[in-house]
């Protein structure tokens, strides 16, 4: 009994754990090898950094936050409305498939320099970049969902005289919501890559403005703490995401993830 | 009265391909129970798709209530080998399904909500589903979620029942216990029923009528009927006439496939 409740403490806590393990392994190269602080800083500057700077750093976050979520609107609306085209008519998936994989080739740090002459540098370059970073998955999930519904399921509604509206409300759009919300996950992390690529290249705000500032006058410790402050940013939309996905779409993942919960 | 009517019937999947039924016809009566046996790939499926309207015929008309048939249908209630129940609805919710689209149910539901739902709840205890009217289809068992959908194919009450070897996939058990129900359902308040199944007892045990088709492209082999009187209880399936009459549309099955 003991040992299973160990265990069972041991899984639920083990993220937590592990990053704690590397903060220290990490204190521990820094301060053991002395390494210089301009270089590699140890985590205790940088979270000294983040303290000291708590203002600016907040204040640029909240910009970068506020960017990412605008361009990820955005892209969600776009997705499911192109998703949910390209996947209930046939004629739109073959004309715009290739199209999109060739662009979705395309690295999209590309757009940025385009996106500046058109619109300067600024808000809306980066909110364009996170929305033209992320709408694709959520496209192809939502058009996933609903192309590979099963033709019984359509023939129970089309039996009943069901039309295609009918259809894909009743069984349609709810069977591709699983997908949709896995898409959300990979989507939200991927508007902040946008957002901060952009920050970085063409703005005066945003954490990725400030980790460039920092870095051209040497403040290591204020870049890890930029680049620290985006990663629990993304990890918080993540789980926020995954908790909606879970809440919504139970019926998806019976029984699968029960111990993981 | 002849409710469902064949005409000639053929139908190629593929345009200038292979025929999959080929010149069927036959004619159910209201009210009638038919039953069709057949080897597998013989077009069982196909008869069912032409009956719902979900494909149309290379040749020849198919009629229900002396109407020819264009596009689905709205009168009729389907059930499968798989139940395929909708996962994210409840099974209450999913046997109130075609009450959101077939009228006049479906301009009635918002007022008739309750009314509805109790009739769905009747119909679910009725077969045996009481207390589980919350549940979502995966808590049920197989033979739970076929009485479901069973339930699903009943609830706007259809004047044509299509089953397509609704109980496949069910144990021995089980599937005895909803012959019974089914065969309830079907005298307390009639309707015409066409099931395909490969089981000869069943289709014996449940029809007025069964109909034996021929090996790819299918055709209408033999028509027997079934004179066992009604009510059947199970013990039927045990008596010399029963097992006579098994043995007869055996021996036709039996042919065809050495020919
Ligand atoms: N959608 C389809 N497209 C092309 N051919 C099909 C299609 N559905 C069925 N067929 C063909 O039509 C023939 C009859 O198929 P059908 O599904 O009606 O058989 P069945 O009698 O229901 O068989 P089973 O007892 O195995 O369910 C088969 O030869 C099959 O290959
Ligand atoms: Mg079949």
């Amino acid at each position: 009994m003991m040992v299973f409740n160990r265990r069972k403490f041991l899984i639920k806590h083990a993220s937590w754990m592990l990053i704690v393990f590397l903060l220290l392994v990490w204190e521990m190269i820094c301060v053991g090898f002395n390494v210089p602080e301009y270089l590699f800083p140890a985590p205790s500057s940088v979270w000294a950094s983040g303290v000291d700077r708590w203002q600016p750093i907040m204040m640029h976050a909240w910009q970068t936050f506020f960017t990412t979520l605008v361009g990820f609107a955005i892209a969600v609306v776009v997705g499911v409305v192109l998703g949910v085209a390209v996947g209930t008519y046939p004629i739109v998936y073959k004309a715009f498939y290739p199209l999109l994989v060739g662009f979705n080739s395309i690295p999209k740090v590309a757009f940025v320099p385009v996106l500046v002459v058109w619109f300067g540098i600024g808000t809306v370059p980066a909110i364009l970049t996170a929305f033209l970073i992320s709408f694709f998955p959520v496209l192809v999930n939502v058009a996933t969902g609903l192309a590979t519904l099963e033709p019984e399921l359509e023939d129970v509604l089309r039996s009943l005289g069901a039309s295609k509206l009918d259809i894909l409300r009743k069984v349609g759009l709810p069977r591709a919501l699983p997908y949709f919300f896995a898409s959300l996950k990979v989507a939200i992390t991927l508007a902040f890559v946008g957002s901060v690529i952009s920050e970085t290249v063409a703005s005066n705000m945003g954490i990725g403005y400030l980790m460039m500032a920092a870095s051209s006058s040497m403040d290591m410790a204020l870049v890890f703490a930029g680049l620290i402050v985006i990663g629990i940013m993304g990890v918080v939309m993540y789980e926020l995401f995954a908790w909606t996905e879970k809440r919504f779409t139970r019926w998806a993942n019976r029984g699968v993830n029960n111990t993981a919960i | 009265m002849v409710f469902v009517e064949f005409e000639d019937v053929s139908l190629a999947y593929e345009e200038g391909g292979d025929l999959a039924i080929k010149d069927i016809s036959l004619s159910v009566k209201q009210n009638e129970f038919i039953a069709v046996v057949g080897p597998s790939g013989c077009g069982k499926s196909t008869l069912m798709k032409l009956v719902s309207g979900l494909t149309e015929p290379t040749s020849g008309y198919v009629y229900i209530d002396g109407r020819q048939i264009g596009g689905p249908q709205k009168c009729i209630g389907m059930a499968f080998q798989a139940s395929n129940l909708l996962p994210w609805r409840t099974t209450l919710e999913n046997v109130m399904l075609p009450l959101e689209i077939v009228q006049p149910y479906r301009s009635q539901l918002r007022r008739k909500r309750q009314e509805f739902e109790a009739m769905a709840m009747a119909l679910l205890e009725r077969v045996g589903l009481k207390g589980w009217e919350h549940k979502y289809p995966w808590e049920l068992s197989g033979g739970m979620q076929q009485r479901a959908s069973i339930c699903r194919a009943l609830i706007h009450k259809p004047q044509l029942l299509m089953l397509d070897e609704p109980f496949g996939a069910l144990d021995a058990f089980t599937r005895e216990e909803l012959w019974c129900m089914l065969q309830e359902l079907w005298q307390e308040q009639p309707f015409t029923v066409i099931l395909v199944t490969h089981d000869l007892r069943e289709a014996v045990f449940l029809a007025d009528t069964v109909y034996v088709m021929s090996k790819s492209p299918g055709q209408i082999l033999v028509k027997r009927d079934i004179d066992i009187e009604r009510p059947r209880p199970l013990s039927v399936t045990y008596t010399e006439p029963f097992a006579a009459q098994v043995h007869v549309l055996r021996e036709h099955i039996g042919s065809i496939r050495q020919s």
